[in-house]
This record gives structure tokens, sequence and C-alpha cells, in this order.
């Protein structure tokens, strides 16, 4: 029987196996996907460091391919059953029954669908993009880069909590890492189009993270990315396919009116299927946020409701790369003391 | 133009301390979602009183909190009533409702 089965290959599956190969014991990593990796797959460039995303994933995977840790691509984990003797089976739909004596849960999180927010016009203006949409179109840009509709960008703005603290998308969280991204982003526009203006509407700025606040300043500084504090109450198309945006300028207390080429919408993370689904199959606690429920949110983070059912990194909250790789290395430590004592 | 306050204020500190409150707690009391308001102004974007007139939905709840009741009657007036704040509001706040209850409160209250 397997030690450890990790559901889920993005960074913090891959920085777990590392470590609990590591410890001795024996893994094995199961991932819906055709490759291991996750959201980073999908990014360019990180924050703080303005690093290259691609080259983070590199490294684990090598790692992984180094250590010869057994993955298994293109099996989606449907559900998580605890056994007499404590040990789990889970089911994958293929036709070998995984056995194992303890699961670790770094499943991720799921982009907010930004057509739930209609008034913002996702899908239905074409110069409205999300956040997730603009790395993609980062890593592949070359020469200028133009609106979706074709037209050269004179202006840009970002969007921030799109699907986050708010009543009407079900969501009352912070998603903690949009407005660096949108920070982020916002300076990365304004490299790549020196003549264009770039606008960020905020409700308030969390740069709760090291380097996070530098990187607001050196937007303002160095970028002159231009923050509005208000929230867009709707969005419209004109007949050139610009934007015209509708908000308050809270500072000032005036409604304010501005056209712009290109809208990204900074959506929020959400709980994935698989807290659902393990939740069904294995009773495992969510949290009012739907994100799994660590067991002791200050002393046992990694752990769950269920005992031998650890968690790490996105599966539980919004997080950032940095603190995603320390809790699952964290997991790794607290599976190993599990086994140890079990064995 | 009124713009700081609905007159011009004698002095320019906000006095926490003798803060009058009442019209607040009536307005908590009957419509508790109103105190979770984060500022963010997607109702006086929206707001069709806004659009035409120096009314500020947002503003006035800050007011209120201040205590700054002055001419408050004539203000809520211009408010039509539309309902389109409440559609947009990210708290979920029933805007329209503590308006009602605004009117309401400074009959009840007796502020002029
Ligand atoms: C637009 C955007 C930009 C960002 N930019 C940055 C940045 O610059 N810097 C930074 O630090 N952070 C950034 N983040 C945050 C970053 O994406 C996360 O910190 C990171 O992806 C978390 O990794 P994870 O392994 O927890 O989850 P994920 O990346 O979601 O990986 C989870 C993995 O589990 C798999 N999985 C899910 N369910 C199952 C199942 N049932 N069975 C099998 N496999 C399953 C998924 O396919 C996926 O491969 C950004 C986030 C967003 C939204
Ligand atoms: S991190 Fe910023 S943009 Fe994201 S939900 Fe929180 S406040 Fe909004
Ligand atoms: S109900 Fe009143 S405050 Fe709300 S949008 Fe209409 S006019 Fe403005
Ligand atoms: S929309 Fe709601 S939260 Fe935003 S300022 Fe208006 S009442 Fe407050």
């Amino acid at each position: 029987m397997i030690d450890v089965l990790i559901i889920g290959g993005g960074i913090a599956g891959m920085e777990a196996a590392c470590t609990l190969h590591d410890l001795g014991f024996e893994t094995l990593i199961l991932e819906k996907e055709k490759q291991l990796g996750g959201h980073l797959r999908n990014w360019d460039t990180l924050f703080p460091t303005k690093r290259k995303a691609s080259e983070v994933l590199e490294h684990y995977v090598k790692e992984i391919q180094q250590r010869g840790i057994t993955v298994y691509l293109n099996t989606d984990v449907t559900s998580v059953k605890k056994q007499e003797d404590g040990t789990f089976e889970l089911n994958t739909g293929r036709e070998v029954q995984f056995k194992t004596k303890t699961v670790l849960m770094t499943t991720g999180y799921a982009l907010f669908n930004a057509e739930r927010k209609e008034e913002y016009g996702y899908k239905i203006y074409d110069n409205v993009i999300t956040s997730a949409d603009l790395e993609k179109i980062l890593q592949t840009a070359k020469g200028e880069l133009r609106s979706p509709s074709g037209n050269s960008i004179q202006s840009v703005a970002f969007v921030h909590c799109v699907g986050s603290r708010d009543e009407k998308s079900g969501n009352h969280y912070c998603s903690n890492v949009c407005c660096v991204t949108g920070v982020k982003q916002a300076i990365k526009m304004r490299q790549l189009l020196p003549e264009a203006q770039v606008f960020n509407f905020y409700m308030d700025l969390r740069m709760y993270g090291s380097g996070f606040e530098e990187m607001y300043r050196e937007a303002q500084e160095q970028w002159h990315v231009q923050f509005i504090r208000g929230r867009l109450s709707e969005v419209a198309e004109t007949i050139d396919k610009r934007l015209q945006l509708k908000a308050e300028d809270t500072l000032s207390a005036r409604p304010l009116r501005m056209h712009v080429d290109l809208l990204v919408l900074l959506v929020g993370m959400e709980s994935n299927k698989a807290a659902a689904d393990f939740a069904q199959s294995c009773n495992l606690a969510c949290a009012p946020s739907r994100f799994v429920q660590p067991k002791d949110f200050h002393i046992e983070s990694n752990k769950t409701n269920v005992e031998g059912l650890f968690t790490a990194g996105t599966a539980i909250a919004p997080l950032s790369v940095f603190d995603t790789v320390n809790h699952a290395k964290a997991a790794a430590l607290s599976v190993s003391e599990y086994l140890k004592k079990n064995n | 133009m009124n713009k700081f306050g609905f007159a011009p204020a004698k002095s320019r500190v906000i006095e926490y301390d003798s803060m009058h409150n009442q019209l607040l707690d009536y307005i908590i009391a009957n419509e508790p979602s109103f105190s979770t308001c984060m500022s963010c102004g997607s109702c006086t974007a929206t707001c069709s009183a806004g659009n035409l007139t120096d009314f500020n939905i947002r503003r006035l709840n800050i007011q209120i909190r201040h205590g700054e009741l002055d001419g408050i009657r004539q203000e809520i007036d211009k408010c039509m009533l539309c309902g389109k704040c409440l559609l947009v509001c990210p708290r979920g706040i029933n805007t329209r409702n503590a308006i009602m209850i605004i009117k309401k409160g400074i009959v009840n209250l007796g502020i002029e």
C-alpha cells in the first residue's frame, strides 16, 4: 500500500511530493490535467519578483523527475472513501483502484467565472478580458499589443474585486492576491505600451505580502499607473468598440465617466469541485467560503476533520505561490508525523 | 453648491466626542445592512438623482455617521426611490429601504 497519495499536481502537490519522498515515504501524484503545474502553467511572470512562472515550474517538474516520483496524468479523483482500518480508497474512473494510508489534497482553486458579473460585459463586449486571459496574452505577446478587436490601445483599466467581496457573487471573502496581480499587470501594460494610460479601480489596496507595497509604489512612481478609489457600477460598449465606464471617484465624492480601449477584470478565486466532491464522499468539512476547512487554522492548518486526510495550498483559501509552497512543505511534515505514529 | 456637509460647517473638525447618533441607531435597528457599507461608490455611480444633482447617497451614510444632519430633510428628498442603487451594492445593502427609514426617522425623531 502507498504511504501518501497526493491529489493535484500544482505547485503545492509537487513541493509536498518531493519533501515526502526525501523523508522516505512512498508517494504518488494524481493529476487531472495532461500536465503537471496547475494554474502556474497559464501565468507569464510572478509577483513580487517578476520571474517567469515557467522557470519555477521547470524547477519543480525536474525535481519530481529526478526523484522518480510516479505521476498519473489525466486522472481526475472523483471520490475519496475512508475504510474501516483507517486507510483510503480513491475513485478516478480508471481501472486501477488506488489504496493508500494517507491522502494529501492539493486540488487548488477555480477561477471566478466573470460571465456571472453581467454588468461588466465579459464575453459580451470584445475588449473586456480577465486577468487570467491577460496572463495568456502576455505569455505569447510579440510586437505591438492590440485589443482583442484589433484596435491600438491608448488606455487600459483594471477592475479589482471581480467575484470577491461581493454579496451578489455569493463570495464574501477577499481573494488576497488579485490586488497585487493588478499592480503587476498594470506595470506590465505600461512597459509594453509606453504611450498608454493605465487605471486601477480599487476599493482597498491589499498589499499584504513582502515586496507587494514596493510594487505598488513602483507602479505609481516609475510607471504612473493611476489608482482610482471606486468600484465600477456598469460598463457599456461604444460604436468603435471602446468601453464606457461608470464609477464614483469616492475620494472626491463625484460620479466619474471614462472611455478605455481595454478592460481587465481581476477575477477572484473560488473553491473547486474537489472540495464539494470529497465533502460528499468522506464528510470533509468545508468553510462558509466553500474552501476546505483546516482542523485548526492556527495550529493544525494541514489537517482536516478526517483523520489521515491532509490538505495544502489554495485548497484552503486564496494564497500566493510563496504561501502555497510553505504550506505544502509543512503538510509533508504533518503527514510524516502521522505515518510514523500509525505504522 | 454644498460640498462639505449640508450647510457651511462651523468647524472643519469632525467632533467624534459629541457625535449625536440617534438617527444612525434608528436606521441600523430597522435596516441592519446599513452598517456594512464599505464606501465603494457603486450606488452613487448608478444613482439617477446623483447624475442630475449633487445628491450623493454614499456620502450621506458617512454624514449620518458623523451626525451631520443639517439640511438632511431636503437632501433625502432628492432621491427618486428608483432602486438602482440596491441592484449594484456589493454588500447587498437595501439602500432604498434605508432611505425610507431615514425619512421616517427624521419625522419620528423630530430632526429638522
Ligand atoms: C490571475 C492570477 C495571477 C496570479 N499570479 C500570481 C503571481 O504572479 N505570483 C504568485 O505568487 N501567485 C499568483 N497567483 C496565485 C497562484 O496561481 C497560486 O498561488 C497557485 O496556483 C497555487 O497553487 P496550488 O498548487 O495550490 O493550486 P493550483 O495551481 O490550482 O493546482 C491544483 C492542481 O490540482 C489539480 N486538481 C484539482 N482537482 C483535482 C482532482 N479532483 N483530481 C486530480 N487533480 C486535481 C488541478 O488540475 C491542478 O493541477 C495568481 C493567481 C491568479 C488568479
Ligand atoms: S485582493 Fe484586492 S482585488 Fe482581490 S478581492 Fe481582495 S481587495 Fe479585491
Ligand atoms: S433609489 Fe434614490 S439613491 Fe438609489 S439610485 Fe435611485 S435615486 Fe439614487
Ligand atoms: S454600493 Fe453599497 S457598499 Fe457601496 S457605497 Fe453604496 S451602499 Fe456602500
